[in-house]
């Protein structure tokens, strides 16, 4: 189908979505830490919006709950607490050298066209309007893990552990219409403990290993000779 | 009905009041308490089930069946002896590692913490809660991992959140994908990921996202089995965190996750009507057997050996249900009981060992058995039996999966004998001198209480020589429910 032929909802849905993707691409690429946690926040942002549309699209009001709960999670309390961790910690300021920037933005691009490979079966299947999104979710899903991998900031790695959470929520949404509202929120109150632990973590890492850096907890081997 | 209740309510009110008790003795007999009341509560679940048969919950939120009754029975057992174990032990490691008692309190809320997640993981009729629950047993025992606060016990902590959080996600995404296939046939959406109906209505679901859906939920609830590749977090979280910790780490979290990909094994072969979701089982079973084994060799922390035990024994469990016959299946449930049992009686010994020792290392852990003979000749008889010698129930467990093997896949008894001599070497050549060889001077015995331990082995014992008429008719049940045909 032509993107033109869609409704301006569709369009829009569809816009919001590749901008998600985007700000994806932009944390991979952002090497301090402030700036790194508002793109984070603007993901959120990006993602409450979308779902939002979805609900108003698909007529779930349902939808529009977990968007407030995702707002209020992902855009407000996490990168709230996050930014104020990273002010008493003193490592606002901290610029993270990210080894082949352009070499891992490239590996980000490959990984997309994965996601469209590995989605088309259900993209198949579905009869959603928000069906070709679908694959963009699959892909905010990789590239969480790939900042997570590329990076050696405990924050980083919290914010790309939390921008997987954002490609699954955005799986829910946009291949189901969002799980049952109990598992909704249970996966909201998880993801609101887990928060709370990685702050309770990096004060734990700082008075033991006196750094945040991931790559100083080097102590576990398998055979230490 | 009443009894899943209490059995639930009881460790979700323990989490509360334990948070708010900062005296360690009584703190510590609470804990027992609990532990005590929510084994009795689940007695009484396990007896009515057997006499009443499946029980669904009105609102349809706990379903149990044969399957999950004698794992909740199980669990809560298990979490009683080592409540029992923790109360000494902790007072022991309090007194000489200096933990504050607000750490005291946070432990002894999140062992009721992990107990309720672990009993609404197995209670639990919603895939997606069964998600919740898992991802919150994590979440209680990340913590508890860290207690200890030295440098690596912080590192295992973290590498155990962020390894096992990613590798959930994982599932969470496999559980979309199977809501996705089910939504399509379910015509109410909220039913749409309750395991009954997926259950019944299984043949309809479309194969190819189920056969997507797997291999996240493979790669998901693997890495909490502890399958190789993704098991690099368990032996650190094992060895760095308190004893009782690892105890219930090795004898139930690893069960409930593996508990978890079998039920999601059911659907799948309902809609595939293929056996790939078992293939799959089977290699990453057997690569978990065979690797782990070799891996015991190398070994130098007596936690750390014993966790690569676990993740051999894992392994072989997923390589059993892989297979899905009711032989194997019969094998693997009965291997499931046996192995917890003896590998949370191990830690237990391990635990007290390690505190007559002064350390986890096996190299300075000399003469347990003229120390303390109750200790040594605990870790010896738990040994034995984890090595599958013949009285206990480990070797009619493993001599059912080997004969089910030899049925269907002739070929593979191979491996699967190696694997065996190999992984029972790599235990055995350790044990000799810490049980026998000669103490260092000084070395004195500790307050333990080995009579759970002793009780434990006891049921090993008793499993492998005659399995009693109401635990065989359960897993005769189970099996019926999984494999489709009786064993007997």
């Amino acid at each position: 189908m032509e993107f033109t032929q869609l409704s301006l909802y569709d369009q829009a849905i569809m816009l919001f979505a590749a901008i998600t993707l985007f700000t994806s691409f932009v944390m991979l690429a952002q090497s301090r830490m402030a700036p790194l946690i508002y793109t984070f926040a603007w993901q959120g942002t990006l993602l409450a919006v979308t779902t939002s549309l979805v609900a108003y699209v698909s007529n779930h009001p349902h939808l529009y709950i977990s968007a407030g709960i995702s707002f209020f999670l992902k855009a407000l309390l996490i990168p709230w607490m996050l930014h104020r961790l990273s002010v008493r910690l003193n490592i606002h300021r901290e610029v993270e050298t990210v080894a082949y920037p352009s070499l891992i933005l490239l590996a980000g691009a490959g990984l997309v066209l994965f996601s469209y490979y590995v989605a088309i079966p259900i993209v198949q299947l579905s009869a959603l309007v928000t069906r070709n999104t679908i694959a963009i979710s699959i892909a905010v899903v990789l590239l969480g893990m790939l900042l997570m991998i590329t990076r050696k900031k405990a924050i980083s790695q919290v914010i790309g552990f939390m921008s997987i959470e954002n490609g699954l929520f955005f799986a829910a949404v946009v291949s189901t219409y969002g799980m049952p509202m109990v598992v909704e929120l249970g996966i909201a109150f998880d993801v609101l403990v887990a928060a709370i632990l990685f702050g309770v973590f990096f004060f734990q890492m700082r008075a033991s290993i006196d750094s945040l850096d991931v790559d100083r907890l080097n102590r576990l081997r398998e055979v230490d000779e | 009905m009443t009894a899943l209740w209490l059995m639930l309510l009881i460790p979700l009110s323990g989490i509360f009041l334990q948070a708010f008790i900062g005296h360690l003795r009584l703190a510590g007999s609470i804990n027992v308490g609990f532990a005590g009341m929510t084994f009795a509560a689940s007695v009484w679940l396990a007896t009515s089930v057997l006499a009443d048969g499946p029980l669904l919950s009105p609102s349809r939120m706990m379903y149990i069946d044969a399957f999950n009754v004698y794992l909740v029975a199980l669990t809560a057992f298990v979490g009683l002896t080592t409540a029992i174990f923790s109360r000494p032990y902790m007072q022991h490691e309090v007194e000489s590692r200096r933990i504050g008692k607000r750490r005291m309190r946070l432990y002894h809320s999140m062992y009721q913490g992990f107990m309720f997640a672990m009993l609404a993981a197995l209670t639990t009729n919603n895939i997606g809660i069964l998600w919740v629950a898992m991802e919150g047993a994590t979440l209680a025992t990340v913590l508890l991992v860290s207690l200890y606060r030295t440098p690596e016990a912080v590192e295992a902590a973290w590498k155990y959140f962020i390894l096992c959080g990613v590798g959930i996600a994982q599932a969470l995404f496999g559980t979309v994908l199977l809501f996705f296939a089910a939504e399509r046939v379910i015509p109410v959406r909220d039913d749409a990921l309750l395991w009954n109906v997926l259950y019944s209505s299984a043949s309809q679901l479309e194969p190819t996202v189920l056969t997507l859906a797997f291999v996240f939920l493979l790669v998901g609830y693997g890495t909490k089995v502890g399958l190789v590749p993704l098991h690099n977090w368990l032996p650190d979280a094992h060895s760095e965190g308190p004893t009782p910790m690892s105890a219930i780490l090795s004898g139930l979290l690893l069960n409930v996750a593996l508990y978890a990909l079998v039920r999601i094994k059911m659907l799948v072969d309902g809609s595939l009507q293929t056996n790939l979701a078992g293939h799959l089982m089977m290699g990453f079973g057997l690569l978990s057997f065979m690797v782990a084994g070799f891996f015991l060799h190398r070994q130098r922390d007596i936690k750390r050996m014993y966790s690569y035990s676990s993740i051999e024994h894992m392994g072989l469990m997923t390589f059993a249900f892989g297979i899905g016959g009711p032989l194997a299946t019969f094998g693997a449930l009965l291997h499931m009981t046996v192995h917890s049992l003896t590998k949370s009686a191990i830690f237990v010994t391990v635990g007290h060992a390690a505190q007559i020792a002064g350390t986890q290392s096996i190299e300075k852990i000399r003469g347990l058995i003229r120390t303390q003979p109750a200790v040594g000749w605990g870790l010896l008889m738990g040994t034995v039996a984890i090595a599958g010698f013949p009285p206990f129930g480990l070797f009619v467990s493993e001599f059912l999966v080997l004969s089910a093997t030899i049925k269907s896949w002739p070929w593979l008894t191979v491996p699967l004998l190696v694997g065996l001599a190999v992984a029972f070497a790599g235990i055995f050549r350790h044990l000799h001198p810490m049980v026998y060889g000669d103490p260092p001077e000084g070395q004195v015995a500790v307050r333990a209480n080995m009579l759970p331990v002793m009780i434990q082995l006891a049921f090993v014992l008793w499993l492998g020589i005659a399995i009693p008429v109401f635990l065989s008719k359960w897993f005769e049940q189970a099996t019926i429910l999984i494999s489709g045909s009786s064993p007997l």
